[in-house]
């Protein structure tokens, strides 16, 4: 398929990428504006970022955000790792397909419908809404697209490798750290990386199940933007976008160090 | 493989049992009972009321002229994006927008389609008067778009990626014309790619209720918004949890069909 672009095609694909950056730049541009509106530009200035950086309780929230996404990345990388490990390991085809779609239920369903029962779950057990049944959800959610990442390392890997180390008198906890778990490390990564983001992009879950007094970024932007434009919500785009780029430039690099290493 | 771990599986299991199983036996429980917690079958008779019926079709409407656009626009860019020179750069450029905080993107158009936005600057331009372009179905349906195109040009573009080129040689070397390759054998060759993208699009599309709330300003109703509400403003779980089996019967419906073809297609 080495035929080159058309210049149709290339002003095509230029007008997909202009329409997908366009809001975004549009967001940045204006939380330099020192003029109340995202319409007419009318000076330079950082106030809104300041803004920011002075409201104790939107850095709360920035912090909550942070931990929340940090702490139910690690989890979820823990427990979907282990699931991903275990389900390679079980014998019959059947149970391994059953887990498999169990495992995909919660990546096919709306988050509506996730946020909805786990509130009815959190209700029921008793679990009070806030830190805890928000962290609770995000790591719930994030487990199954960390299995999906770790799985087909798992199974690309040559289980002679498994054999041999037991051969050579490695103990079953060895196999799994010294072995299994360097072999599968770039899926590790990935599907942390991956659970971080669900985590800092989920809004619908976490309005369902956040209580009063506890909010992450989404839910507080939902509110902020329901009352109307507040440059202060473009000033804290702006900070997005450049963690977003730093996590992607950290998720390449990781990336592309594992595959060196493999190499050589 | 001798190496066996079955205490892996522990936490991954009572995961499954506590989040998923569960979760969907609560749905399904909560939605035999009425506001006082009794027995009924009046939420399922009121959901197959005229109200709910058109409110569910308008739903699926809207879900599918969402995923229709998105389809439309997405599988051509992902067509090209195959063929441009560092492909893997651009598809990242791509997925990039698709980190940013969904609600960051959705606020932007309440800027962009606003009574002085740009957008409305622009149609004075060309000397037409400003319109509200906000809390129209237009709006709903562009920012709807826009937030999937990512999601839907991703496996497209895998399945494109996949594809073995000289099968297009062939089919060319063979007299088929541009249009017929296309129709004949890169589409169907694709067709995983688009039943995924369609998967990770359409679902969604049928229950969002943020963009709802934001850009349609309340004047459309998808399930989503419908099952916020009875939740969280109604306080009406059972009416919610009824709304919501419907959605995950649609779910099941759509997992079955993207994995049934998978088979046919490898067999």
């Amino acid at each position: 398929m080495r035929t080159t672009l058309s210049p149709a095609a290339k002003i095509y694909l230029a007008l997909v990428f202009i329409v997908l950056y366009a809001p975004i730049f549009y967001l940045i541009f204006f939380s330099f504006n020192s003029g109340g509106t995202m319409n007419s530009f009318e000076g330079f200035t950082l106030e809104h970022y300041a803004a920011v950086f002075d409201d104790n309780r939107l850095l709360i929230i920035l912090i909550n955000t942070v931990i929340v996404a940090l702490l139910s990345a690690l989890f979820s990388t823990i427990i979907g790792t282990l699931g991903a490990v275990g389900i390679v390991s079980l014998r019959s085809k059947k149970m391994r397909n059953t887990l498999l779609s169990l495992n995909n239920i919660l990546i096919v369903s709306p988050d509506v419908v996730i946020g909805a029962s786990f509130l009815i779950l959190f209700t029921m057990v008793g679990v009070k809404l806030g830190f805890a049944s928000v962290l609770i959800s995000h790591i719930a959610f994030s487990i199954p697209i960390v299995v999906l990442m770790v799985l087909p390392k798992m199974l690309e890997m040559n289980t002679n490798l498994i054999d041999a180390a037991l051969d050579l008198g490695a103990t079953r906890r060895d196999v799994l750290t010294r072995v299994i778990l360097p072999y599968i490390k770039p899926g590790i990564f990935a599907g942390f990386f991956m659970a971080l983001t669900y985590s800092l992009d989920d809004f619908a879950v976490t309005f369902f199940v956040t209580g009063n007094g506890f909010s992450t970024l989404s839910v507080e932007i939902y509110s902020m933007a329901r009352a109307g434009i507040s440059l202060t919500v473009n000033a804290i785009s702006g900070l997005v976008f450049i963690v977003t780029i730093a996590i992607v430039i950290g998720y390449y690099y990781f990336m592309s160090r594992s595959k060196k290493t493999k190499g050589a | 493989m001798k190496f066996k771990s079955k205490t892996a599986l522990i936490p991954y299991i009572l995961w499954i049992a506590i989040f998923v199983i569960a979760p969907i036996g609560l749905i399904a429980y909560y939605s035999l009972l009425d506001l006082n917690g009794d027995f009924t079958l009046a939420n399922y008779k009121n959901f197959f009321t005229s109200a709910y019926l058109t409110m569910t079709l308008t739903s699926f409407w809207y879900a599918f002229l969402i995923t229709f656009f998105t389809l439309l626009i997405s599988y051509p860019t992902a067509y090209f994006l195959t063929k441009t020179k560092h492909k893997q750069l651009w598809l990242m450029l791509i997925i990039i927008p698709s980190w940013i905080n969904l609600l960051l993107k959705t606020y932007a158009f309440i800027g962009i389609f606003g009574l002085h936005g740009p957008v409305n600057a622009m149609i004075e331009v060309f000397g037409f008067d400003p319109t509200q372009i906000l809390f129209t179905d237009f709006s709903f349906i562009f920012v709807a778009v826009y937030i999937f195109i990512p999601f839907m040009i991703i496996p497209i573009f895998n399945a494109l990626d996949e594809m073995n080129p000289s099968l297009i040689y062939a089919a060319r070397d063979l007299g088929a014309s541009a249009f017929t390759t296309f129709r004949r054998v890169i589409f169907p060759l694709t067709i995983e790619g688009v039943k995924s993208g369609i998967q990770v699009t359409f679902i969604p599309a049928l229950s969002l209720f943020m963009i709802t709330r934001l850009i349609a300003g309340n004047k459309v109703i998808t399930l989503g918004t419908a099952i916020e509400q009875q939740f969280l403003v109604a306080q009406n779980w059972g009416m919610g949890s009824t709304i919501a089996v419907f959605l995950i019967l649609i779910m099941f419906a759509s997992m079955l069909f993207t994995r049934t073809k998978k088979k046919g297609g490898r067999a």
